[in-house]
């Protein structure tokens, strides 16, 4: 048994030098015309070894390493908090707080930190939407960021051709992305899991080609700029007004110009936005189709012998995160004041699955927690920037071996008998 | 003959070409998809470590002076394969085994973390620039007039005109003759039942990955070849696309992704010689959807039926 152990701990040590030989051991250079390779340093052989090493020794010890973790008393979260009855009175105040907290902050904290807060929102919104159709309904959808696209250039575009505020556009651009979810939907809906995926991770690259060479319409890759922010009731956040008679905000209320104004406003409607969708989603999951989303993700067929439409349900959440994208991508478009295809790449779909993933998948709270999590961190951890992708990555198989269901796992509000 | 004529045997060419080599990396989504039911998501990116290797390999012969060039291209092939297939294994081992028989859509994120993690571990290894390898096999054949249009096919798309032949024929008469391919057929007809035989599935499956991987880096070679350069970025579009030939000949039937490879190839070179190029990536995945629109099941491919 020992001698067997040994040998599958030294395949793994040999594997794992396959592996990294010939990729992380040489380098392809190019030298005038001539492509030619190095090898690596010293240093970068040196932790080859080490990797190596380290993948022999886990693999010969994995039973004592397992049995050790086995060991470690799991935490109990649950203790920390109070009883369920104190829990339900103490839940609107806390919730109270938490609100006024979040609207009082951004006065006291340095304009960076606002802005950053008002990005983490905008991954929250991500976030959520997303959560609709993977956490709740159980479709992987690739491509979401194609509908935040369709949120961005909807509002870009109606200001630039035709001048309507951001109010407006809003709703429009919810709709707008939502009508799109509602025609990929529609024919692709009734596949199963993995085509839809595939299906939709196409059709966010066929959106970004076509914005990138829809030149005409969309400016092509260079973008769209000079977008209009919002305003409140009409009053603008400048230091002037654009427009001849209209007034702004420091005018209105009779104090100095300072650019934090603006950044503070832009936080305090994606704070508004956030909580909106926060209520929607929450109100709609304890509405029968709600439930029928998550019946629905738990086994298909069972659904349909109970009489489900799947093709309503199915559509309904996906339509719903699409329109929640595309409310998300409004705003980034106001905030930004340029966007441009290259905002809109596979990756930023990557990211957002990765924050529902790690946050658990249907859990609302988990999924704010992990935005959060996932756009502070690569904030405070600058000089790995290089290793930020690479780590998402692992993240999402790492998660899925050890905690599929998240990092705050989702509750069904629920009645126990006690006996 | 007419220019319009030999324009379209000009352009026939360039598609079967480009479509062998989607064929050759969509029998890899076919096969494990025949065999576990799930998509293999890192699989373009197993293609693109191919490429890599290739280069990698091709360039360090030529700078220790070896010129003889079919024994640089034979080791290349099999130093790519050897690699890709530890890959492929790896990614099996890792992303894969440890979460069969857990919710579909668990596997298929962490495939997708895999892919994610390998693009990025090679953009870390190698830079995100673009390789350039000069032409190794240059020349060809022309026919046609001169005066009017001339049709050419190089030595190259003969070359993997000729490589993909070898390799499907290869592949099936592993796969119908030999002892582990009629283990990797039992298995994709039933898994449970196939273990209980007593046949070690799991190797099978690792087998199938392996398999899958160095069809895969057959292709990273030959296309590397032919367009002379590689970035860590060529595996998603070409993984997308090679997937997108699997289900348009209907997945789990290794000749449906044969055909669907070589259609999906002539359908982009008709499209990027008669519209702008940028919009044949466009038509693919809109050819994606209409198939699955209308036919599910593929060209080829048996209808499902989902059972309790």
């Amino acid at each position: 048994m020992q001698n067997s152990k040994f040998l599958s701990a030294l395949f793994a040590a040999g594997i794992t030098f396959v592996l990294a030989c010939l990729m992380i051991g040489v380098k392809l250079d190019t030298e005038g015309t001539e492509l030619a390779v190095t090898g690596a340093t010293a240093e970068q052989w040196t932790w080859i070894g080490l990797g190596i090493g380290l993948v022999f020794l886990s693999q010969l010890f994995s039973n004592q390493i397992d049995a050790f973790f086995g060991k470690l008393p799991k935490p109990k979260l649950g203790g920390l908090l109070p009883e369920e009855k104190k829990r339900a009175a103490l839940k609107p105040w806390l919730l109270a707080a938490l609100i006024v907290g979040m609207l009082v902050w951004p006065f006291m904290v340095s304009r960076g930190a606002v802005d950053l807060a008002t990005l983490t929102l905008i991954y929250i919104m991500l976030g959520l939407g997303l959560n609709i159709v993977v956490g709740l309904a159980g479709l992987l959808d690739l491509g979401f960021v194609a509908f935040y696209a369709v949120g961005a250039y909807t509002y870009a575009l109606l200001s630039m051709y035709f001048g309507l505020s951001f109010w407006m556009c809003l709703p429009i651009s919810a709709g707008l992305a939502a009508l799109f979810g509602f025609l990929l939907g529609f024919p692709v809906l009734r596949l199963r899991g993995d085509y839809l995926a595939i299906v939709t991770l196409g059709f966010g690259e066929i959106i970004r080609i076509l914005l990138n060479n829809w030149t005409e319409l969309t400016n092509g890759p260079s973008g769209i700029s000079g977008i209009p922010k919002p305003t409140l009731f009409g009053l603008e956040f400048t230091r002037r007004a654009k427009e001849e008679g209209a007034q702004t905000f420091h005018d209105f209320m009779g104090i100095s110009y300072s650019s934090s104004y603006k950044v503070i406003f832009l936080y305090l409607i994606a704070v508004l936005l956030v909580i909106f969708v926060i209520y929607l989603i929450n109100r709609l999951m304890r509405m029968p189709i709600g439930r029928a989303w998550e019946a629905l993700r738990e086994d298909e067929i069972a659904c349909r012998s109970l009489g489900l439409n799947r093709t309503t349900i199915k559509l309904s959440a996906f339509t719903l995160g699409a329109s929640t994208a595309g409310f998300a991508g409004s705003f980034f478009a106001a905030r930004q004041g340029f966007i441009s295809p290259e905002s809109f790449i596979f990756i930023e779909s990557a990211i957002i699955l990765a924050i529902v993933v790690l946050g658990g998948m249907g859990s609302q709270i988990g999924v704010i927690l992990a935005a959060i999590v996932m756009t502070i961190l690569p904030e405070l951890a600058r000089e790995f920037a290089e290793y930020r992708m690479l780590l998402f990555g692992l993240l999402m198989v790492v998660m899925m071996r050890w905690r599929p269901e998240g990092l705050v796992p989702m509750k069904r509000p629920h009645l126990e008998l006690k006996s | 003959m007419t220019e319009t004529l030999l324009y379209l045997i000009q352009q026939l060419i360039n598609g079967l070409t480009i479509g062998s080599t989607y064929a050759l990396i969509a029998i890899g989504y076919t096969m494990v998809y025949g065999i576990i039911g799930m998509i293999n998501f890192a699989h373009g990116e197993i293609y693109m470590i191919g490429s890599y290797v290739t280069f990698i390999v091709i360039a360090g012969l030529l700078g220790m002076g070896m010129v003889s060039l079919p024994i640089i291209l034979i080791i290349a092939l099999v130093v790519a394969v050897f690699i890709a297939s530890t890959y492929g294994w790896t990614v099996e081992r890792v992303a894969y085994r440890p979460l069969r028989g857990s919710n579909r859509l668990i596997p298929l994120i962490s495939a997708i973390g895999m892919s994610i993690f390998l693009q990025n571990y090679v953009v870390l290894a190698q830079g995100s620039r673009d390789v350039a390898l000069p032409p190794q096999i240059t020349g060809g054949w022309t026919f046609g007039d001169p005066a009017v249009f001339e049709v050419s096919f190089s030595y190259m798309q003969a070359l993997i005109w000729g490589a993909t032949f070898v390799t499907m024929t290869a592949l099936t008469l592993f796969i119908s003759r030999s002892r582990m391919g009629r283990a990797c057929r039992a298995c994709s007809e039933d898994l449970g039942m196939t273990n209980l035989l007593g046949i070690d599935t799991n190797r099978t499956i690792a087998l199938t990955f392996i398999i899958g991987a160095a069809l895969a880096a057959v292709a990273g070679l030959l296309l590397g070849l032919y367009y002379g350069v590689v970035n860590p970025f060529v595996g998603f579009i070409a993984g997308l696309k090679a997937f997108t030939a699997a289900v348009l000949g209907g997945i789990g039937s290794i000749p449906g992704a044969v055909l669907g490879g070589l259609v999906l190839g002539v359908t982009e070179a008709l499209t990027s010689a008669y519209f702008p190029s940028e919009y044949k990536d466009v038509v693919s995945f809109g050819l994606l959807v209409l198939i699955l629109l209308f036919r599910p099941s593929g060209l080829l491919g048996k209808p499902e039926v989902e059972k309790v």
